[in-house]
């Protein structure tokens, strides 16, 4: 990141601001007190080069680890979404190294002891829970992996869910476990295995491949601009507050 | 097989570690056998439980490390319920396992685990011998 | 009020039929349980270190997730769950200041006592719900089959959690006699199989568990009976290894204690689940006519 832009319009936001004392990697720093750490990271003239991705809470890339004063919590937060607090003690920790199985996914089964294969190392957790403690997301991590060693898959998919794959689970592991990574393979076996398909899509693929739209396609396909504006913007849409019920007055091609 | 017993050789530090890890005083040991014959693994390990005991009263690291007796012990009980001192043996070894474990030596590696091994075995025996066999 | 049952990992995958057998029975029998709808496993062996608490954490954890649901006694048909939840339960109930570190290290959950119970379906039987009412739902005894019953560790030692006395115990010759067969006593029923160490030892274990089985042929047992899937890998799945490695091995079914119960219990054999045992199992059962061909 290096858009002098953006520098100054987080300089001049905070013109009006009061500063508070944050402290980054134990130096302290007087930053303007609405701006998130990753803001004030670079108001104090941090460059982000890695450690900074989407900018919007879901990548997983800045991931965050502070203290507050006379609190002996860890606390934890994506430096893009937390919002600075005074006498904050951060770090970043935007990478942790961990194991990552190597498999050929369409070789697997979905079955819980191809999980077990790649991860024994799932049977060393000792449920202490420091990753569902340390996790910017809320994610129960350590019943993920409870579920896991019992073999339910599903479960652990759900549990999961919500990861961004930022990696501080397995930070804070002793058992040294690759969370994360663990969970992810866990959805891929959900997603291509345990969740039901969608037979809609299966009717849809075959219209589709028996030419059911290649005429209306090649009609698109002949317009001018013009008139490919005029449709689109003419084309009737769903309500906002439509029902379950709601079809399309011109329901040629459903 | 002789026990070689020196003052020199004889390592305090080691006896203290074990009475803490353990909480057993395995001073208390007098050495009737009841352990040894015991032991369903007594086949399989170089150095009895009743030596074991003995060893660790003389201080004798080098035996004691040589020793595979605390990597085959399965943690079975059978010697602490008979044990007459009321000492509890079981804690002994894993205090023999846990000096070495806390040092970062694994007795197995994961990795090393056959693939297909680990796909029979009941989670059981993975969560318990990792435990047991793992830092 | 419902009583909480722990399962434990492997019964949700390779002990399939330990439990189902075991859920068909209870629902038979009409005894109010409910699984904890949150648990974790519970760490398979109690740690053994004085200083040591992190691995007491787990089992503690479940301890609390009973609590938490209003129920005082939970029931575990795994021997090895048993032993480890019943010794954390110990620990917090009678060491303050364990607990005391354990419950402030846990500062997510709520504060543990050792008030919980903790059951194995086996005492669970003798002193809850009595033999004696067990044996007016045995409309299918096994007609004397001879079972060999093996405790194993876990259900006996350390005396602080043995279910019945850990040298001389009963409580299992009295549950197979209750179910109807002849009860072959054996003196290695509490003799260890080698457990864990079928990883850091698998030789020696194969060892000790084929001394186990040949000394229940040897007096006489047609079939062995046990309650731990840890056991019951070493005797039962990887008895192909023992009659292959030691000439004098003759081969013996293994079964679940809650496998024989159901079928007691005159439960519809599939209830069982034989066909997750080895082949012998079922063999054994169609000869003795225990179930339909």
């Amino acid at each position: 990141m290096s858009t002098t832009t953006e520098d100054k319009e987080t300089k001049s936001a905070a013109i009006e601001a009061k500063l508070i004392p944050i402290y980054i990697m134990g130096k302290k720093y007087e930053v303007p007190e609405s701006l998130t750490i990753m803001k004030a990271m670079e108001y104090a003239g941090y460059k982000y080069i890695r450690g900074c991705g989407c900018r919007g809470g879901v990548c997983g890339a800045c991931s965050t680890i502070y203290r507050k004063p006379n609190d002996y919590k860890i606390y934890t937060g994506l430096a893009c979404q937390t919002v600075v607090e005074p006498d904050m003690y951060l770090t970043q920790l935007p990478f942790y190294p961990a194991m990552r199985a190597t498999y050929n996914f369409y070789d697997l089964e979905g079955k819980p002891e191809e999980i077990f294969e790649l991860y024994p190392e799932l049977f060393r957790c000792v449920a202490c829970n420091a990753c569902t403690k340390v996790c910017p997301m809320d994610v129960e991590v350590m019943d993920y992996i409870a579920a896991l060693k019992r073999g339910d898959i599903k479960a652990a998919a759900q549990i999961s869910f919500d990861c961004i794959q930022c990696g501080l689970c397995a930070s804070r592991c002793m058992g040294e476990l690759p969370q994360y990574h663990i969970a992810q393979l866990a959805r891929r076996i959900n997603g291509t295995y345990l969740t039901p398909r969608a037979e809609h899509l299966k009717t849809m693929v075959a219209n589709i491949q028996a030419g059911r739209y290649k005429e209306a396609l090649e009609g698109l396909k002949a317009s001018d601009e013009d008139n490919l504006k005029k449709l689109y913007t003419g084309r009737e849409m769903e309500p906002a507050t439509a029902g379950e019920d709601w079809t399309p007055k011109d329901s040629t091609y459903l | 097989m002789p026990i070689f017993i020196s003052t020199r050789e004889s390592d305090d530090q080691l006896r203290k570690k074990v009475r803490e890890i353990s909480g057993q005083n395995f001073q208390q040991c007098y050495q009737c056998g009841t352990c040894s014959g015991s032991c369903p693994m007594i086949e399989h390990i170089n150095v009895f439980p009743r030596r074991i005991m003995a060893l660790l009263q003389l201080g004798n690291r080098k035996a004691l490390e040589e020793s595979n007796t605390p990597w085959v012990c399965a943690s079975c009980h059978t010697c602490m319920v008979r044990c007459p001192r009321g000492i509890d043996i079981t804690k002994v070894m894993e205090a023999l396992r846990l000096i070495k474990l806390r040092q970062n030596i694994d007795r197995i590696e994961l990795k090393k685990l056959e693939p297909e091994q680990i796909a029979d075995m009941p989670q059981i025996a993975m969560v318990s011998g990792f435990r047991k066999m793992t830092s | 009020m419902k009583i909480a049952y722990y399962p434990g990992c492997t019964l949700k995958t390779k002990a399939k039929n330990l439990e189902l057998a075991a859920l068909a029975c209870l629902d038979k029998l009409r005894v109010e349980y409910e699984e904890l709808p949150r648990w974790n496993c519970c760490g398979a062996v109690f740690s053994l270190a004085d200083d040591d608490l992190i691995h007491m954490v787990a089992p503690v954890r479940d301890l609390i997730r009973v609590q938490e649901r209003g129920q005082d006694t939970v029931l575990t048909l795994c021997s090895m769950c048993y032993n480890t939840l019943a010794r954390a339960n110990d620990l917090m109930k009678n060491d303050e200041e364990k607990r005391k570190t354990i419950n402030d290290f846990m500062d997510e959950e709520p504060d543990y006592e050792g008030n919980v119970r903790v059951v194995h379906l086996l005492d669970f039987i003798r002193d809850d719900y009595g033999f004696d009412k067990l044996k007016e739902h045995i409309t299918a005894p096994l007609n004397g089959m001879k079972v060999a019953p093996y405790y194993g560790c876990t259900l006996l030692r350390p005396k602080e959690v043995a279910l019945d006395r850990p040298d001389n115990p009963i409580v299992f010759h009295k549950f197979l006699e209750v179910i109807g067969a002849e009860v072959i006593d054996f003196g290695s029923a509490t003799k260890c199989c080698g457990a864990y160490q079928v990883l850091g030892a698998p030789e020696a274990t194969l060892q000790v568990s084929h001394e186990i089985i040949s000394d229940a042929v040897n007096n006489g047992a047609e079939a062995l009976a046990l309650t731990c899937p840890l056991c019951d890998y070493n005797m039962g799945k990887r008895q192909d290894q023992i009659l292959e490695k030691f000439d004098d091995a003759k081969e013996l079914p293994v079964y679940y204690f809650t496998q024989l119960l159901a079928l007691a219990m005159g439960l519809e054999s599939g209830v069982a689940h034989f066909e997750l045992n080895r082949e012998i199992a079922q063999k054994l059962l169609k000869k003795k006519n225990l179930i339909k061909t």
